[in-house]
This record gives C-alpha cells, structure tokens and sequence, in this order.
C-alpha cells in the first residue's frame, strides 16, 4: 500500500483537543464533525487540506482525551497518513482500530516540513521526501497490528477470526 | 521472571504463567465503561460490524455525565442513543440523571471497581481506578465496541516507572500537588507506554481521594495506567461497597523498572500547572500576581466530598472575590446529596459561589462556565489545553481545591495561607 501528499507540519504534544475540540462532540455526523478538524491550531486546515495529504508532527501527537473522533475527522478529511516522532498511546490504538495508517519515524518527523511532497510505503516502512530527496525508515508493525489493518480495522479482524 | 504489579494483573487475565515488556497480549476485562460522548460512536461501530450481542450485561458501564444534563439537542440525541442501547441490552450499570455521577469517581463509589481487576473505558482517564490497585486504561470507541461485544481487549505488556513516596504531606498539599511535581518533573510524556507504579512508606500518608487524583493525571504524564498498592486504606474504602471476592497483586520485589524516582512528601507545596500543558508546573509561591475571572472546583479529579470540605473551609465566612465565577461541582448524586445534608452547600451559595449538579461540563468547554477570549481560570480539573474550557486565547491553570478555593476570595491565584 503507497500514499503520497503534500505535508501539513505540527510540533510537539498536538493533543485530541485541538485535533477535534471537545464543543463539537455533540455532533454526530463524521462529515460535519471534519469540518472542524484542527481548527485552533491551524484554521485553514480543511480548507487547505487536499485527499492523500500527509499530517507530521513531533513527539507525542494525539495526547490527551481518548476521544476517537481525532483520527476519524483525520480520516474523513482523507488525510492518507500520520508521521510523528512517537504517539499518545490511545491515539495509536485508535488510528490503528480505525484503520488510519500511522507511522512512528523521528528522522522523518525532524527533517519534513510543511509543504513537502512525500510518499509512504507502509509495506517496507520506507518515507520517501520528493521535494528533499531523502528516504527515511519508519519500523514496521508487528504481524498482530498488520492483521488488523489489512483487516479493515480491529472490529473486521475479530469478525474475520470468529471471535 | 519478576513482574510488575501491572504485569501480574494482566498476565492473570491473559491466562499466562508471566508476561514481559513488549509482549501483545489477549486479556479478559472485568469491567467496560463509556460515556454519552464515547458511547455512542462504540455502539455503532459495534452494531455496523454486526455484533449484536454484549459479553456480559453486568459488566459493562455507561454513565451519561460529559454534556448532561444535555445542554443541547445534539446532546440530548446522543445520551438517547446510549439509553436506547442500554435498554435493548438490559444494561445493568446504566446511570442517567438523577443517579449519575462523573464517571471515574461514581464507579468506585458504587463499588463496580476492585483490586486486581481489568477495567478499560472509552475515556483517557479511565487510569483513576490504579488507585484501588487494579489495572485500568482509556481505549477508544472501537476498543470498547469490541470488549462489549466479546469480553477481551489486546495489549502491550508496558514497563513501568517506579515513584518511591516518603515523608508526610504539608498542610494544604493534596495529591494534586504530587502528581503536578511528577507531570512537571518527567514530562507530558515521560511515561509513555508505561505504568507509573507508586509505593513506599508514604502510599499510607496519601487518603483514597488523594490516589485517585494522583492515578486519575497518570494519562496526563502519558501513562498506561497509574497503580497503588493495596493496603488497609484500600480495603476499607472498598468493605460495604465491594461484595464480591478480589484478589490482591504486589509487585515482585525484584522487578525492574525503567526508572526509579524517591520523593519527599514533605517538599512538595501547593503547585498549579500553568497554560497550556500540565508539565508547565509552578509552585503557587513561585508564581506573579495572576488575576482570575472563573474558580471551578469539582469534577472528576477533585469533586469527592473530602474536596468539597478543603474548600468551605476556605470559603466558609468569606466571599468570592468581586469579578470572579466561583462554580463547584459535586463529583456524583452521593457527594451533592452529602454536600447538601452537611450544609457544605450553604457555605459555597453564600460565599457567592454557585453549586450544580454533577457534570463533566466546564472540563472540557462543554457548558456550566464555558471561558471568552482572553479569560483565565483556576481549575480544580486535569487538562489545560489550548481551547479546553472555551476560546482558544482563554487559559486554564490546574490546581488542587484548596489553592482555588483561596484564589477565588482573592480573585487571583494564592495559597490558602495568604488570605485574609
């Protein structure tokens, strides 16, 4: 599976509450909720964000409240992939659950800036930077996380286990 | 192998001999919680994935307490959707108005949590619970949506840090002050990934309300789960409440630890986190003149009635500073009904303060003091984010009772000893 986009940087501790602030949880509909997304960090985000773009941020992205409507309203603007030097552990569990490709790699998340064209390689766990020309390693999943995705998320995976 | 307090728990309920850090694990939960907000995206996760039957109806949670009592319409279709839920599956803990409570202090107070039990909730701050010595952690919708329906949840076995307590508290210290030092110490996330494990000789100075605030800010270091030994403060707090059996863990005591910090009980002062990250800790002493328009003294880290008493203390024969919203909130129906009876309420009404009903509300900028540009507040909660408690220039400073309590007499951020 390959993604490719233009890059929106972040820094340190983007937390759940700026990703989606908890005045529009009331909202159901993931279509409207997305419009919305990261709005008190960065208020042109959905207008700006295009299908396939790339979210990097620095260490600890998704801090915070557990609400799963972070990754979602990601997804739902159909951002193709978040690179960070490392994540809040339920935002992973719940990028992974949701079927929202993350990947964990400090090099990349150091080097790429905002406006970068990269693409992503979730098979080899290779980033590559076009507009830089440098590749960077992010690790692979282990085989227990890689069936959940390529299930579909974790609900599918049980599903397809007949649990 | 030696284990961790926190491994032994899930080794238990993975049906494993041991486990190790980085081991993913299957475990049974023991309990499943979710609230109006997290409630309804796990329900329809679980129904659109086809499972449309629940594990156990005695062991699933749902307590409808973010945006209730429901301050809009939106609101009101969401804790429908939970209601609906819980009566098609005879949910047996569903708690709605009226019975209700903010979520991570009703459940103990109803005894649905215990020693040595697996407990996961669609909320970050499901970790409170470490504080009777079980094992509990926040997941996200979908996780809750499949523990619902089958029982289980996948983990990775965490390492942990361990924070050595000594000495005893100085007046006016509270638990807050503990784990704000810690937050302030090791980072927001200084314990990703991991358990913080507490013990020591000050674990028995430290009161239940004072773990379950310190386990309750565990996520806010980044923590899979904060935890406390089980000793006779534990047992009490859980007889009359807790009639099932429990089984107690220790950690082996040559287990490892990635780090080991020794605290002093005795040198911590009252400490408030300042905007907006909870690492950004100052003690009160350390910080200028800081003037304030809101005091919000309640919610889930802080709204047990012991919280409630700090502060009318303070506030009994005073009165709110003019300029400041003084808004306290009894943390479930038993501490309002208590706060009430004792006449605590009285007290805080005719210091000028209001006193609602219990709601997560301002925490999270929901409603019941929701802040404009530019205002700042003292807040008894756990997350002073960007935006947290309403517009994205308003600040948050976290605090313990009765450092806001003070500050809202004074209408700037003091410590209790510097009021009149």
């Amino acid at each position: 599976m390959l993604a490719k986009g233009r890059v929106f940087k972040y820094g340190d501790n983007v937390d759940t509450d700026v990703i989606i602030p908890a005045r529009y949880l009331n909202i159901a509909d993931p279509a409207v909720l997305s419009t919305h997304a990261m709005e008190d960090i960065d208020a042109d985000f959905v207008k700006n964000v295009r299908p396939g773009d790339i979210v990097v941020a620095e260490s600890n992205f998704g801090c915070g409240s557990s609400r799963e409507h972070a990754p979602l309203v990601l997804r739902e603007n159909r951002v193709s992939c978040v690179i960070a030097a490392s994540f809040a552990r339920i935002f992973y569990r719940n990028a992974i659950n949701i079927g929202l490709p993350i990947l964990e790699c400090a090099q990349a998340a150091e080097a790429i800036q905002t406006g970068d064209t990269v693409s992503v390689d979730f098979d080899t766990g290779v980033i590559t930077n076009e507009t830089r020309g440098e590749t960077y390693q992010a690790a692979a999943f282990p085989p227990f996380i890689q069936d959940i995705i390529s299930s579909g998320g974790l609900l599918k995976s049980l599903k397809k286990r007949g649990v | 192998m030696a284990m961790t307090m926190t491994q032994k728990i899930l080794a238990g309920h993975a049906g494993l001999e041991s486990v190790c850090a980085g081991q993913l694990i299957e475990a049974n939960v023991d309990l499943t919680l979710a609230n109006d907000i997290t409630g309804p995206v796990a329900i329809r996760e679980m129904e659109k994935a086809g499972f449309d039957s629940v594990f156990d109806r005695a062991k699933i949670a749902l307590v409808m307490d973010h945006f209730v009592p429901n301050k809009d319409i939106m609101s009101a279709q969401q804790s429908r959707e939970c209601r609906e839920f819980a009566k098609k599956h005879g949910i047996v803990h569903f708690y709605d108005v009226g019975n209700m409570g903010v979520e991570h202090a009703l459940l103990p107070e109803k005894g649905l949590t215990a020693p040595g039990e697996l407990i996961i909730g669609a909320d970050s701050h499901t970790c409170t619970y470490g504080a009777l010595g079980a094992f509990s952690t926040g997941v996200g919708s979908t996780d809750l949506a499949a523990g619902m329906a089958t029982g289980k949840a996948w983990f990775k076995v965490p390492s942990a840090i361990k924070f050595v307590l000594r000495g005893k508290k100085a007046p006016w210290v509270s638990g807050k002050d503990l784990i704000l030092h810690i937050i302030g110490m090791i980072g927001v996330d200084g314990a990703l990934y991991k358990s913080m494990e507490f013990s020591g000789e000050g674990v028995a100075e430290l009161t239940m309300d004072d773990r379950f605030t310190i386990c309750n800010m565990a996520i806010e270091a980044g923590a899979k789960n904060g935890i406390f030994p089980v000793d006779e403060r534990t047992r009490e707090y859980i007889a009359g409440r807790v009639d099932r059996s429990v089984t107690e863990f220790a950690a082996d005591a040559d287990a490892e630890y990635d780090e080991v910090y020794e605290l002093d009980l005795s040198a911590l002062r009252p400490t408030v986190a300042c905007p907006h990250l909870p690492e950004n800790t100052k003690t009160v002493g350390e910080l200028g003149h800081i003037e304030i328009q809101q005091a919000v003294i309640g919610s889930r880290t802080h709204g047990r009635l012991d919280d409630m008493r700090i502060a009318a203390q303070i506030l009994k024969g005073r009165h709110v500073a003019s300029g400041v919203r003084a808004i306290v909130i009894p943390a479930t129906q038993a501490a309002y009904i208590q706060c009430i009876a004792g006449g605590v309420a009285l007290i805080f009404i005719e210091a000028g303060a209001i006193v609602s009903t219990p709601t997560c509300g301002p925490c999270l900028g929901g409603h019941m003091g929701v802040l404009a540009e530019g205002e700042r507040a003292i807040s008894t909660t756990n997350r002073n984010f960007v935006g947290r408690m309403g517009h994205i220039t308003s600040e948050i400073y976290l605090a313990n009772p009765a450092v806001a309590a003070a500050s809202a007499v004074a209408g700037y951020i003091c410590s209790p000893e510097d009021i009149k």
